[in-house]
C-alpha cells in the first residue's frame, strides 16, 4: 500500500498530446477514480503509472520514491486490463499463481495465497479449468485475483466492468467497492462512466483533452464543478448551463439571466466581460408561479418518485427535477425557481467557475 | 418448425455437404494416384516394375529396399556356386540375380543430409524469423516498412537465378558442398518467408498479454518466451512446415552445389542406376522413404496447422 504522485506528467505521442501537466495525489488505502470521456488520456495516465508508458516530462512518485523510469516489472503495482488480459494458455490457478512465480514465492505459500483469494471472490470452482471458457464476470474475478495475491502497492484497473453487461456491471460494482474496503489497497480506477465513478469513488478526477480537470470527492465534483466541461459530464440529466450577462462585481450577488434577476452566494472572483454561464442542477431549481424564470413546459420524463420536466425558456432548455407529486402538462407556463446556495457561476471565456461564498465552500479548479 | 428450419442459413444444405464431401474424396483420391503407384513401385522386382501392360497385382518383394540400402556386384555362376549358404534374407534375394553385397549404398548418407540440411534450415529460418517478426511487430523500428520490403522483396526472383553468383561465392568461400553451407543458402530462402508468416501471427497477439507479464514481474525476455511464445505456436508450427518442404523438396541448389559430401536425397534419388539403366523400384523405395518425414511432421503438427495455414483468419 502507498501514496501515488504525480508531478507535472506530461505525455506526447509525437505532436498529439495524450496528458497534459498532470498533478495527482493518491492517498494511501484511497479509492481514486479517473473519469473522462473516451480517448482523453486515462489508460495513458494509468500506463505511465504503471511503468508501460515513459512519461515524456515530469514526475511519478510510488511511496515517496520517484519510479518514473522504472521498469513496470520493479514497481510492484498491479494492473486490471480493460479486457482482462488473463494468459490463453493456462489454466485458472496457472494465471493465478504467475505473478507468484517470478517473485519466488515459496510453494506452500503459493497455495494458500491462490486458496485464501480463490475464497474472497468465490472462484475455488473454477481454479482448474482454462480461462478460455469463463464468463465475463469469472473472468473479471480472474482478473482481480491475479492482481490482488500479489499484495501489490496498489492496483490500477482500466475500465474493468466495461467488458460486462449492465446488470451484472451493477453488482460487481458494488463487490469491487466492499473488496477494496476488505483489503483497503491504493486503488486507481479508470471510467468513463460517471454513474460508476459517483458510486465507488473517495475521490473522482475529471479529465478532458488530456487534461485534469478537477479533483476531489464526488460531492464536490457534483455540487462545485470547476469547468463548464464537469458541470456538463457528471450528473444525470446533466447540470443546466444558462447564459448570464457580466459583467459582475466581485461580491455580486445576483446574475441577470435574459432579464431576470437570480440570487446567487456572494462572489469572490468578479466577472470582466460579459459572458457568463449559471450552472444550476435539475434539483436545485423548483416549479413556482413567482419564480424570476419564466417558459412553457415541453415534457415530462416519469423517473419514479421524481420526473424531469423539460421547460423551454427564453435563455434555452432547462430540466428541473420535481417530485411527480406536482402536476404539469405540455404547454403550460411555469416559473422557475432557483435555490440560491446551490448555483455555481462560470466565465464562459475561461470556462473556470467563479469562486463564491457558498455553502459548499469555494470551487476549486 | 420443421428440420431444415434450424439449420443456420450460412450452413450449406445436407445434400449440398454431401456433394462438397463426394468433391473433396474425388480430389483426394486423384491426386493419391502418383503416390500410391510410387509406393506399389517400392514393392516390385525390377522386371515387373516395368512390365507393360503395368501390373496392379503383383508378388511383393523388397528387391527394391534391399537395392537402395547396398551396393552390389554381379559374379559368374561358378562363383556365386562356390559361396557358403546366405546368411540373411537380403543375401538370399540378392544372389537370386546372380549379385552379392559388396556394401552399404550411400542413400543412408544421403538421406541424413537431408534431415541435417532440411532441420537444421528449418530451424534457424524459423528462430530468425521469430526473434525479427516480434521486432518488427512489438517495437518502433526505423524504416520499418522499407525493410519488410526488402526482406519480402529477396523471395521476389526464384533463388535459382542467382545460382551462379552463389555457385562462385560457395567456391570462393569453401562452402561449396558443405552442410554449413547448404543450411545457410536454404535459411536465407526462407527466412522471409518466416518473417513475413510471422509477424501476421504475432500482430495478432494482443500486446496485453506481454504487459501483463510485465506488470507480473517478469522482463521482456521472460514475457517473449512464457507469453508470447506459447501463443504463436500455431504461427510457428505453419512457417515451420512450409520451410521444411522447401528445405526438404529443394532439388536444383542441391544438385548445382552437393557432390561426394553434403548430397542430399534429392539430387541422389534419380540417379539410382541397377541393371540396363534405373533402378526403378529402388528409385521408388528411395522417394517413399523420403515423403515420409513430411507426412510424419505434418501429422504431428495437425493441430496447429489447421488454424495455422487459415493464417489465423479463424483464430479464436
Ligand atoms: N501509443 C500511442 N500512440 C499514439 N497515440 C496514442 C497512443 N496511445 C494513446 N494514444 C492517443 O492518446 C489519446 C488518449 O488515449 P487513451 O489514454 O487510451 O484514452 P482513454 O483511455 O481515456 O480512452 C487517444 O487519442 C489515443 O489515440
Ligand atoms: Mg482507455
Amino acid at each position: 500500500m502507498a501514496e501515488i504522485r504525480l508531478e507535472n506528467v506530461h505525455k506526447a505521442f509525437g505532436d498529439f498530446v495524450a496528458v497534459r501537466e498532470a498533478n495527482l495525489t493518491i492517498a494511501q488505502g484511497q479509492f481514486f477514480v479517473l473519469l473522462g470521456p473516451s480517448g482523453c488520456g486515462k489508460t495513458t495516465t494509468l500506463r505511465m503509472i504503471a511503468g508501460l508508458e515513459i512519461p515524456t516530462s515530469g514526475r511519478i512518485l510510488l511511496a515517496g520514491e520517484d519510479v518514473t523510469n522504472r521498469r513496470a516489472a520493479d514497481r510492484d503495482i498491479a494492473f486490471v486490463f480493460q479486457l482482462f488480459a488473463l494468459y490463453p494458455h493456462m489454466n485458472v490457478r496457472r494465471n493465478l499463481t504467475f505473478p507468484l512465480v517470478s517473485q519466488g514465492v515459496p510453494r506452500a505459500e503459493v497455495r494458500t495465497r491462490v486458496a485464501e483469494v480463490a475464497r474472497l471472490l468465490r472462484i475455488e470452482h473454477l481454479l482448474e479449468l482454462p480461462v478460455s471458457g469463463l464468463t465475463g464476470g469469472d473472468r473479471q474475478r480472474v482478473a482481480l485475483g491475479r492482481a490482488i495475491i500479489r499484495r501489490p502497492k496498489a492496483f490500477l484497473m482500466d475500465e474493468p466492468l466495461g467488458a460486462l453487461d449492465a446488470e451484472f456491471r451493477e453488482l460487481m460494482c458494488e463487490e469491487l467497492r466492499l473488496l477494496h474496503d476488505r483489503i483497503g489497497a491504493t486503488t486507481v480506477y479508470v471510467t468513463h462512466d460517471q454513474v460508476e465513478a459517483m458510486a465507488m469513488a473517495d475521490v473522482i478526477a475529471v479529465m478532458n483533452q488530456g487534461e485534469v480537470l478537477q479533483a476531489g470527492p464526488p460531492t464536490e465534483v457534483y455540487n462545485r464543478p470547476a469547468t463548464l466541461f464537469v458541470a456538463d459530464f457528471i450528473g444525470s440529466p446533466a447540470m443546466n448551463l444558462l447564459p448570464a450577462m457580466g459583467p459582475l462585481a466581485p461580491g455580486s450577488d445576483h446574475a441577470r439571466v435574459n432579464g431576470a434577476e437570480i440570487p446567487i452566494p456572494r462572489l469572490r472572483d468578479g466577472l470582466a466581460h460579459e459572458e457568463g454561464v449559471l450552472g444550476a442542477r435539475p434539483e436545485h431549481i423548483t416549479l413556482s408561479d413567482t419564480g424570476p424564470l419564466r417558459g412553457r413546459v415541453f415534457g415530462v420524463e416519469y423517473t419514479g418518485v421524481r420526473q424531469i420536466v423539460v421547460v423551454d425558456t427564453q435563455a434555452g432548455r432547462v430540466r428541473v427535477r420535481s417530485p411527480n407529486t406536482v402536476q404539469v402538462s405540455a404547454g403550460e407556463t411555469v416559473g422557475l425557481e432557483f435555490s440560491k446556495e446551490a448555483l455555481v457561476l462560470f466565465d464562459r471565456r475561461s470556462e473556470r467557475a467563479l469562486r463564491s461564498e457558498s455553502i459548499h465552500g469555494a470551487g476549486r479548479g | 418448425m420443421s428440420a431444415a428450419s434450424t439449420r443456420s442459413v450460412l450452413e450449406p444444405s445436407p445434400w449440398g455437404q454431401r456433394f462438397a464431401a463426394l468433391l473433396v474424396i474425388l480430389y483426394a483420391l486423384i491426386t493419391m494416384i502418383p503416390l500410391v503407384w510410387i509406393g506399389l513401385t517400392g514393392l516390385k522386382t525390377p522386371p515387373d516394375a516395368i512390365a507393360y501392360p503395368p501390373k496392379v497385382v503383383f508378388d511383393p518383394s523388397l528387391e527394391g529396399y534391399v537395392n537402395l540400402f547396398t551396393a552390389r556386384s554381379r559374379q559368374t555362376p561358378e562363383y556365386m556356386a562356390s559361396l557358403p549358404p546366405p546368411t540373411s534374407w537380403y543375401d538370399e534375394l540378392v544372389r537370386k540375380r546372380n549379385m552379392v553385397i559388396t556394401g552399404p549404398s550411400r542413400f543412408a548418407e544421403r538421406y541424413m543430409n537431408s534431415i541435417i540440411i532440411g532441420f537444421g534450415s528449418t530451424f534457424l529460418a524459423v528462430f530468425l524469423g521469430t526473434i525479427a517478426a516480434y521486432g518488427f511487430s512489438r517495437f518502433k523500428v526505423p524504416l520499418k516498412d522499407d525493410l519488410l520490403f526488402f526482406i519480402l522483396s529477396t523471395r521476389m526472383m526464384p533463388p535459382i537465378a542467382v545460382a551462379v553468383p552463389i555457385f562462385l561465392m560457395y567456391r570462393a568461400l569453401g562452402l561449396s558442398d558443405t552442410h554449413l553451407g547448404m543450411i545457410i543458402l536454404y535459411t536465407m530462402v526462407n527466412v522471409s518467408l518466416a518473417v513475413w508468416l510471422l509477424k501476421g501471427f504475432i500482430d495478432e497477439i494482443p500486446m496485453e498479454y506481454e504487459e501483463a507479464a510485465l506488470v507480473d514481474g517478469y522482463s521482456r525476455m521472460q514475457a517473449f518466451w512464457k507469453v508470447v511464445l506459447p501463443q504463436a505456436k500455431t504461427g510457428i508450427a505453419a512457417t515451420a512446415i512450409f520451410c521444411l518442404i522447401f528445405a526438404w523438396n529443394e532439388y536444383a541448389f542441391a544438385l548445382l552445389l552437393t557432390s561426394g559430401n553434403a548430397q542430399t536425397a534429392p539430387p541422389f534419388i534419380p540417379i539410382i542406376i541397377g541393371e540396363g539403366g534405373l533402378d526403378w523400384p529402388a528409385v521408388a523405395a528411395g522417394t517413399t522413404l523420403f515423403l515420409l518425414p513430411i507426412v510424419f511432421f505434418t501429422v504431428l503438427l495437425r493441430q496447429h496447422l489447421l488454424r495455422g495455414i487459415t493464417f489465423g483468419a479463424v483464430r479464436k
